[in-house]
């Protein structure tokens, strides 16, 4: 490794990017957030107002449960999904190219606006999902104009897309020696005892690793909403990020949505900052004391 | 006699639990597939449908191939046709990956291979700013780019990737150059080559899975980008693809045609489909490198 300067000037681009396009911003949203700003007239600072009046905006505050509810129930599903298949695919099985490509397109194609609509499309009172439904004898389901039917179609669409966090998870358990499942067996562990009790254990860090990149995910979740559902029968889909963006991008209200944006990340913040303090108690980093 | 039979019966009662939980997975995992694609497959036969087959079949295959859908859907109710928005998503997308490619390459080197004063700092920082929530610098960059005039042009979506901004295409590289031996590097300095040949000539040849890694994903993502259009993108005639599908929606006077929906939708979806069948092997290896491995 060359101890040289030179290697400031090759990440300089980022450097610049860094300050004027993150961190820039970053400050300022808090410095905004702190005023009127609408656009059209000089800010003025109101110190706190915006935040006394989002704690008691009912939209706001609704928006906050309903981005809970979403992340509480999309990210556990998704993940114990992804780590399902990922274990499965995991056993010598023939196909498992053809498995993993079916496994991976949604999420591949998951951000694309089409699949919102296809997915809109799918979920009509008179839609493919209620016409499949009716095969087996069910009642057409209200899935749009009912407010846990929204929330299941914006979840499920979530859940849908769990690709990534699959691939993460083979790649992961491909790591896991396996003699350790040998030795198991022949000391007569049953394969839901070596799952839980070696498997598991063992692939923790990479489990954090998605356990936070999804939770970040979800807690900002936009595009599902805003194309399929909108607000929702009884704003069960309006998530914060909708009112941030209605707030700032339809009203204009600079500051009072930027307040908003800072208390969602304040709370994505914490979240994280808490996950990372119980890191210890269950994740176990196998180059520990190396 | 009675030995061998003995063995071969427990080989046999082995065999066929074998059996039976091979072909319980083959199963569950098929069953799954079949349910995960299929609203894709749906979607592709739906495409060539009536308006009124789509609502009243459950069956993915048409009755009769038609392509009316695709020729009248590409036409739209605007004045413009889809050429024009293919035309505008590919004017943004291509300038993001070059641009990617390029200073994402020279960041990552700097990190991977100089050691320069702060590069603990420099490094946390742009881990952290993998996490950032991009929810709370979205307000400022709007208003920092409408200060600057550049509003309704594709400046504030190439503009990260100028600035290699993207940090999950800089970490990626990072790792990959991390694992490129550095003896080469040593003897290329040895015989009077400066730092930038050494990544030119020795370096981007091994990186070449990498960078095409970071193309096909840069392509997909900038190509599915809806929010960043949505702020930034205002008039008709600049709409992208995913802008145009959106509006195509939200139409609500007269009948809604869904199958030209459903045919645009597919369009949409036919450059990553394709990319992804072409160079499956550098999806995988993208994911998977972007986790907690090395």
């Amino acid at each position: 490794m060359k101890n040289s300067k030179i290697g400031l000037l090759y990440i300089l681009p980022w450097i610049i990017g860094m300050v004027f396009l993150t961190l820039y911003p970053f400050i300022n949203a808090l410095f905004i957030s702190f005023t009127d700003y609408n656009l059209v007239r000089e800010p003025n600072f109101i110190g706190f107002a915006n935040y006394a009046k989002l704690f008691k905006d009912k939209d706001f505050l609704g928006t906050l449960r309903q981005t809970l509810k979403y992340t509480v129930i999309t990210v556990p599903l998704q993940l114990a999904f992804a780590l399902f298949i990922a274990f499965i695919l995991n056993f010598k099985l023939k196909a498992i190219n053809f498995y993993r490509t079916a496994y991976y397109v949604p999420s591949l194609l998951g951000g694309n606006v089409a699949v919102a609509v296809l997915w809109r499309f799918l979920f009509q009172q008179d839609g493919f999902i209620n016409h499949f439904l009716g095969i087996f004898g069910v009642s057409p389901v209200k899935w749009l104009s009912s407010a846990s039917g929204a929330m299941a179609v914006i979840v499920l669409l979530k859940v849908w897309q769990f690709g990534s966090a699959m691939l993460i998870f083979l790649a992961a358990l491909k790591d896991v020696p396996q003699d350790l499942y040998e030795a198991a067996s022949v000391d007569g562990a049953t394969k839901s005892y070596s799952f839980f009790k070696i498997t598991i254990p063992l692939i923790t860090p990479t489990i954090f690793f998605n356990l936070v990149m999804q939770l970040v995910n979800a807690f900002q979740e936009f595009n599902g909403p805003y194309l399929i559902t909108k607000k929702g029968p009884l704003n069960s889909t309006y998530l914060t990020s909708m009112f941030i963006y209605d707030n700032a991008f339809q009203l204009f209200n600079m500051g009072y949505a930027s307040a908003a944006s800072w208390i969602l990340f304040l709370i994505i913040v914490s979240v994280t900052v808490v996950l990372f303090a119980t890191q210890d108690r269950w994740v176990f980093y196998s180059d520990k004391g190396e | 006699m009675a030995r061998t039979n003995l063995i071969s019966e427990v080989e046999r009662r082995r065999r066929r639990k074998y059996m039976i939980s091979a072909a319980f997975r083959y199963t569950l995992l098929t069953v799954v597939a079949l349910v995960m694609i299929y609203p894709i497959i749906w979607l592709v036969g739906a495409t060539f449908k009536t308006n009124n087959e789509i609502f009243t079949s459950i069956n993915f295959i048409p009755s009769k191939i038609d392509f009316t859908p695709y020729v009248n859907g590409w036409k739209t109710r605007t004045k413009f046709t889809f050429t024009t928005f293919f035309i505008n998503t590919f004017s943004f997308v291509i300038p993001k990956i070059l641009f990617c490619l390029i200073s994402s390459t020279l960041v990552a080197y700097g990190f991977a291979r100089f050691n320069f004063p702060f590069k603990k700092i420099c490094f946390s920082i742009l881990m952290a700013t993998m996490f950032l929530p991009s929810v709370v610098t979205r307000i400022p960059l709007y208003i920092l780019w409408k200060n600057l005039g550049l509003l309704n042009t594709y400046v504030p979506l190439i503009a990260p990737t100028v600035f290699a901004n993207e940090p999950f295409f800089v970490f990626m590289l990072i790792q990959f150059m991390r694992s490129i031996p550095t003896y080469l590097d040593e003897a290329a300095t040895i015989d009077g080559c400066n730092s930038f040949g050494i990544l030119t000539m020795f370096l981007l040849p091994a990186l070449k899975p990498a960078l095409i890694s970071c193309t096909i994903f840069q392509f997909v993502w900038s190509f599915n980008d809806f929010l960043g259009p949505l702020i930034y993108v205002t008039s008709l005639a600049k709409y992208p693809v995913s802008l145009a599908l959106k509006m195509s929606i939200d139409q609500s006077s007269g009948i809604v045609e869904w199958n030209q929906i459903l045919a645009m939708s597919f369009l949409a979806l036919l450059p990553a489909l394709i990319l992804f069948f072409c160079c499956q092997k550098y999806f995988v290896e993208g994911v998977t490198s972007s986790g907690v491995k090395g």
